[in-house]
């Protein structure tokens, strides 16, 4: 095998990093917003959750097209990024933590609000009655009662968020060293016919995400039921 | 003390009747059974106390505080009312432990007594040793206590109990009816009682509201409400009783007597003031005050023929039912109490003793 070019690690971390922050974004969002759909009536309601889970089912091409709309340097909000931030959104890294966040967001929102929604009423409503408000009810009560799903959803996020490719890269661009993530880069060597950098990669994520989505089904597992005993 | 007007209407579905509450009471200290079958509404008004209902019209008082004013629009959220629930399934938080349940609940309290509400709350129900556990740890019983020690621990003025003998087993119900006289004595809590047991209710109630279809039927002492129910329909929910249709055919004053016609047969009763010859009424009466003995001959005086269709053994005698949806309850000692000799006999007279017999 002739030898290649030496390995560019970069892609990896620059995915690591935009899957981390998008997941904590993620969280941050979605949690919100599966709250809402979970305890709020209003009218609407189940538009928004068809609006928010619209992302999972959309061609990467649409989704990346409203977003370059919407954030480009044309847009008011690619206008108001610039002034607070001094360059423009698009074809940066951040611009990939957006284009993620499209992904993780949706799959967050749909598992906490199942979450949200399978807690039995009667602790909130206990909550309630000894007196808490409902941000203590929300930390206190709902949140560590469904902690294990939110955290396997997040973990799903994660790993959804690692493998991102199409919005990534009508959003993000192909720079290599700037905003180069690992899927891309994998298509790049392939493209390059620069197998063996396209190899390692494909192996390693397989294995982070075969391994996030093992934690996954580990942490949902075995809730608040009889501890196990260990003789 | 609660004094309650609560109306509440749910229109009718596509799949379900409509429902409506309407309901005027007041609770003073000691316990108040809301007494009814499921679906009389009764766990709907103690949500309305409560504040997880809101209703449409009504006002609900809680010492000298509005809890509830429809006309005034007012509507309490439920951690302002100071109402002591306890869930049907008890609600304990099941990510913490019964030590940490308390906490929470204890927080409105002043931080600096809190520890030692706690505390004393865990020991008084008996609860300082298994404090650290989960609440899938411990028995039904302790679960039961420690659900109360939550719902006083906050200074409810009030404590609402959904149920709260249901699906415990006789020993812990006897306990769990310790705990209640206990709280009754020594925190003078006044307690609203949901349930559709009638022996709970004997036990338990200084005053009993009868509800049903949403609306209270009859209250008043256990003692009063049993003794004369106020209609055939509380006399059917209470199930303690043996309900005949009968029509007056004489009255007599002076000898305190009277006749009453069931189907062909004919009985004395006594005088009935303020009935008519010709009445049609119900005649009510317990199964243990009736006597059965196989069929000799023609029936004598009071007694009505009966086919035997079911015997029963119950813990202090024998449950004997005919046709006509008469029951006799026997105990152990009397005269034909023998399941193995009589359970095969069919013919029975069933004996309606004169001074026992009422109606509605």
């Amino acid at each position: 095998m002739p030898p290649g070019p030496p390995m560019d690690w970069f892609p990896l971390w620059l995915s690591l990093r935009v899957a981390t922050i998008s997941t904590a974004l993620a969280l941050a969002v979605g949690l919100w917003l599966a709250w809402i759909l979970a305890n709020r009536t209003f009218r609407g309601k189940e538009v928004l959750d068809a609006a928010v889970t619209l992302p999972l089912v959309l061609p990467p091409t649409v989704l990346g097209y409203y977003l370059l709309v919407l954030l480009g340097r044309a847009s008011p909000i690619g206008h108001v990024y610039e002034w607070a931030f001094g360059g423009p959104l698009v074809f940066t890294w951040q611009a990939a933590v957006v284009a993620s966040l499209f992904h993780s967001t949706p799959l967050l929102v749909k598992s906490s609000r199942a979450a949200f929604e399978s807690v039995d009423r009667s602790y909130e409503r206990a909550a309630r009655n000894l007196g808490a408000t409902e941000l203590r009810l929300f930390w206190r009560v709902t949140l560590p009662l469904v902690r294990r799903s939110i955290l396997a959803a997040a973990a799903l996020a994660f790993a959804r968020s690692l493998g991102d490719f199409g919005v990534t890269l009508m959003i993000a661009g192909n720079i290599p060293g700037r905003t180069q993530t690992v899927s891309i880069a994998i298509y790049d060597a392939v493209e390059g016919g620069n197998t063996a950098t396209a190899r390692i990669l494909v192996i390693i994520i397989s294995a982070v995400a075969l391994a996030i989505l093992t934690l996954a089904n580990r942490i949902t597992s075995n809730p608040f039921g009889p501890r196990q005993t260990v003789l | 003390m609660i004094q309650a007007r609560i109306r509440k209407q749910y229109a009718a579905g596509r799949d379900s009747a409509g429902f409506s509450l309407d309901l005027e009471f007041s609770a003073a200290a000691g316990v108040t059974v809301l007494f009814g079958s499921s679906g009389a509404g009764k766990t709907l008004t103690l949500d309305c106390i409560a504040g997880f209902v809101r209703p449409d019209e009504g006002r609900i008082l809680l010492d000298d505080q509005i809890l509830f004013d429809g006309a005034a629009g007012v509507h309490l959220a439920p951690r302002s009312r100071h109402c002591g629930y306890v869930f049907q399934n008890y609600a304990l938080f099941p990510h913490m432990t019964l030590r940490q349940n308390l906490e929470f609940a204890a927080e409105r309290a002043p931080r600096l007594g809190r520890h030692r509400k706690v505390n004393e709350m865990l020991d008084k129900f008996h609860l300082t040793d298994v404090a650290g556990r989960r609440p899938y740890q411990l028995s039904g019983g302790q679960k039961q206590r420690c659900s109360i020690a939550r719902a006083l621990i906050g200074a409810a003025r009030v404590l609402l109990l959904d149920e709260p003998g249901r699906g415990l087993d006789a020993p812990l119900r006897a306990e769990f009816y310790a705990v209640l006289r206990r709280v009754r004595e020594e925190f003078g809590t006044p307690m609203l009682l949901v349930t559709h047991d009638t022996q709970e209710c004997f036990t338990l109630a200084d005053e009993m509201i009868v509800l049903r279809d949403g609306r209270a039927v009859q209250s008043g002492s256990p003692r009063k409400v049993f003794e004369q129910p106020a209609n055939v329909d509380v006399a059917r929910l209470l199930g303690l009783y043996n309900l005949l249709p009968v029509e007056i055919r004489s009255l007599d004053p002076g000898r305190n007597s009277s006749r009453l016609r069931y189907q062909d047969f004919e009985l004395t009763g006594p005088y009935f003031p303020g009935k008519l010859i010709g009445d049609q009424v119900w005649l009510f009466v317990r199964p243990d005050q009736l006597s059965a003995a196989p069929r000799n001959g023609r029936p004598a005086f009071n007694q009505i023929p009966g086919t035997l269709l079911r015997m029963l053994e119950k813990p202090d005698g024998l449950r004997l039912e005919f046709s006509g949806d008469i029951a006799v309850e026997v105990p152990a000692g009397a005269p034909f109490a023998s399941m193995d000799k009589y359970s095969g006999v069919k013919d029975w007279v069933v004996e309606f003793p004169s001074r026992d017999l009422r109606i509605l």
